[in-house]
């Protein structure tokens, strides 16, 4: 996957930008396949509010996009309304940071945003800082990604020349670890620490980057936020669902025609944000929410749709938008197993439980998927699911064994077959099955500054 | 006033010593590579002694008592 922006012009690649009702974010983006420049930007969306208006300043925007019900588009999908607010009654200057690590290997959402609009991006950063009474804007992107900070620094540079902006942009790029795009992780790193997790209380909002009142937001929860101080939280109300308003983008990938980013309503049914993509009929399995997420029955999830309260039954959440459909051939312990390897390989080593359970639950997950467990793999697993869960600083361990014990849900009768000591084979006789999710090449070893 | 006490382990401190599970094994037993599993966070009174001997004597400084309520003068007391 890796989609770079030139992709997107190849002929004969699917369109990377559909949708399912009117288009917010990705306005324009067939278009022109590019970066919208400021005047592109300017003529799509108008200028920013006038100051002091009620989309903008102090108090204002904060209660708008309360009002408006935005979730953070980053995985986690906590109230943003709630975040600025939480910022603002601290006391002194605050500091925003955008987040665009996006290390979830399986999205590229954010990447495409970025690179198609990144003026509405950096709309959001700066209205959000005026809001909160910071006095600086932190973009964090992925460093392995020049090309993308290359383009966002030219996005500002824009912003400067026509001196839009009331606070100064900085733009950083970020080692690619799995956790380096959590919350704690970039406030760290923008304190010259490492970019690892830090256990909270305290929670950046309370003490962040130069122990200042912190807000984090990731670039697609800002991009929205431009639009709120725009058009208002009536407005972006008008798509998604009462209790899960507005549009949101998902990447989709596997066994479907047209893999990418898609900007679709909150409440979007799976299955139709699967056929959309155009889903091969003998697809059978789902992960959704990415390497944290969780894989399903497709039957058992196509009508359900893809919001936090809509999939919690069933014990799964939207992530931040990643839907992958298991190509049929591949064997989903497998591809769990290879991204239980990546996950404990991607680990701070911070913490005793998850430096050292992920690669025991990993290599237990090995054993299943070859098909020769040594001993009770099962009942070790299980064992090793509960004693780790809920003992890191992070949800790094949670979000492995939630995706692990999924797995063994799902493919329960694969389950069987394995421990019996028949694994899965491709119809090329003797040959494993094929690879399919995407395992980043390992970063630079113990490069976290 | 009944103070509540919440036993804690700080993930990013431990190096796994294992000391708080031979001075107060009442509340803490060890996982398959020696670090601390806290059973129960909530410390009955009879224990409160061990629980602070526990804390004092932690290596890394790892182990916690907080009062539920928070209040810096209840966690002076306690820890």
């Amino acid at each position: 996957m890796n989609a770079h922006p030139a992709q997107a012009q190849r002929p004969g690649r699917p369109s990377a930008e559909r949708r399912a009702s009117a288009p917010r974010l990705t306005a324009g983006w067939q278009a022109t396949g590019r970066a919208a420049v400021l005047r592109e930007h300017v003529d799509r969306y108008g200028p920013l509010p006038r100051r002091g208006a009620g989309g903008r300043g102090r108090g204002g925007l904060t209660e708008a996009v309360f009002k408006a019900g935005l979730t953070g588009r980053g995985g986690a999908g906590f109230p943003t309304g709630t975040k600025m607010r939480a910022v603002t009654s601290r006391r002194g200057p605050a500091v925003v940071v955008a987040n665009g690590v996006e290390s979830e290997p399986a999205s590229e959402k954010d990447q495409a945003l970025l690179s198609r609009a990144p003026h509405l991006v950096l709309d959001g950063a700066v209205l959000a800082a005026e809001a909160v009474r910071a006095d600086v804007v932190h973009l964090c992107l992925p460093r392995a990604s020049g090309w993308l900070t290359e383009l966002m620094l030219g996005a500002v540079e824009e912003r400067r020349q026509a001196q839009l902006d009331s606070v100064p942009i900085h733009v950083h790029g970020l080692p690619r670890h799995y956790v380096s795009s959590e919350e704690t992780s970039l406030v760290r790193w923008l304190n010259g620490g490492e970019a690892k997790p830090v256990a909270t209380p305290p929670r950046p909002s309370e003490r962040g980057v130069g122990k200042r009142p912190t807000l984090v937001d990731n670039v697609e929860t800002l991009a929205h936020v431009a639009l709120i101080a725009r058009y208002g939280p009536a407005w972006f109300r008008r798509a998604g669902l009462p209790e899960a308003p507005g549009t949101m983008l998902i990447t989709v990938s596997g066994a479907v025609e047209g893999p990418g980013v898609y900007e679709v309503d909150l409440g979007t049914l799976i299955g139709d944000a699967l056929i959309m993509s155009g889903i091969s009929g003998q697809a059978s399995s789902v992960l959704i929410g990415g390497y944290f997420g969780t894989w399903h029955d497709l039957r058992a999830v196509a009508g359900l749709p893809l919001t936090a309260a809509g999939l919690l039954h069933v014990g799964a959440s939207p992530g931040a938008g990643v839907l992958f459909a298991l190509p049929p051939g591949a064997c989903g312990l497998a591809e769990t197993a290879r991204v239980l390897a990546y996950l404990a390989d991607e680990g701070a080593g911070q913490c005793g439980p998850c430096a050292f359970g992920l690669p025991a639950i990993a290599d237990d997950f090995a054993q299943l998927a070859a098909g020769r467990p040594q001993g009770p793999v099962l009942g070790r697993l299980e064992r090793r699911f509960g004693t780790v869960a809920g003992r890191g600083a992070c949800r790094h361990p949670d979000g492995a064994i939630r995706m692990a014990a999924s797995a063994l849900a799902a493919f329960a009768a694969d389950v069987h077959a394995h421990v019996s000591h028949r694994p899965c084979v491709s119809t090329r006789r003797g040959h494993p099955p094929p690879a399919v999710l995407p395992i980043p090449r390992p970063w630079s070893e113990g490069e976290w500054y | 006033m009944v103070l509540t006490v919440s036993l804690s382990v700080d993930p990013t401190a431990c190096t796994g010593h294992g000391l708080c599970a031979d001075l107060l094994p009442e509340l803490v037993e060890l996982d398959e590579w020696g670090y601390p599993i806290v059973l129960s966070p909530d410390v009955p009174p009879e224990l409160a002694a061990h629980a602070r001997r526990a804390v004092r004597l932690c290596p890394t400084l790892a182990l916690r008592l907080r009062s539920i309520s928070g209040s810096a003068a209840a966690r002076h007391r306690w820890a």
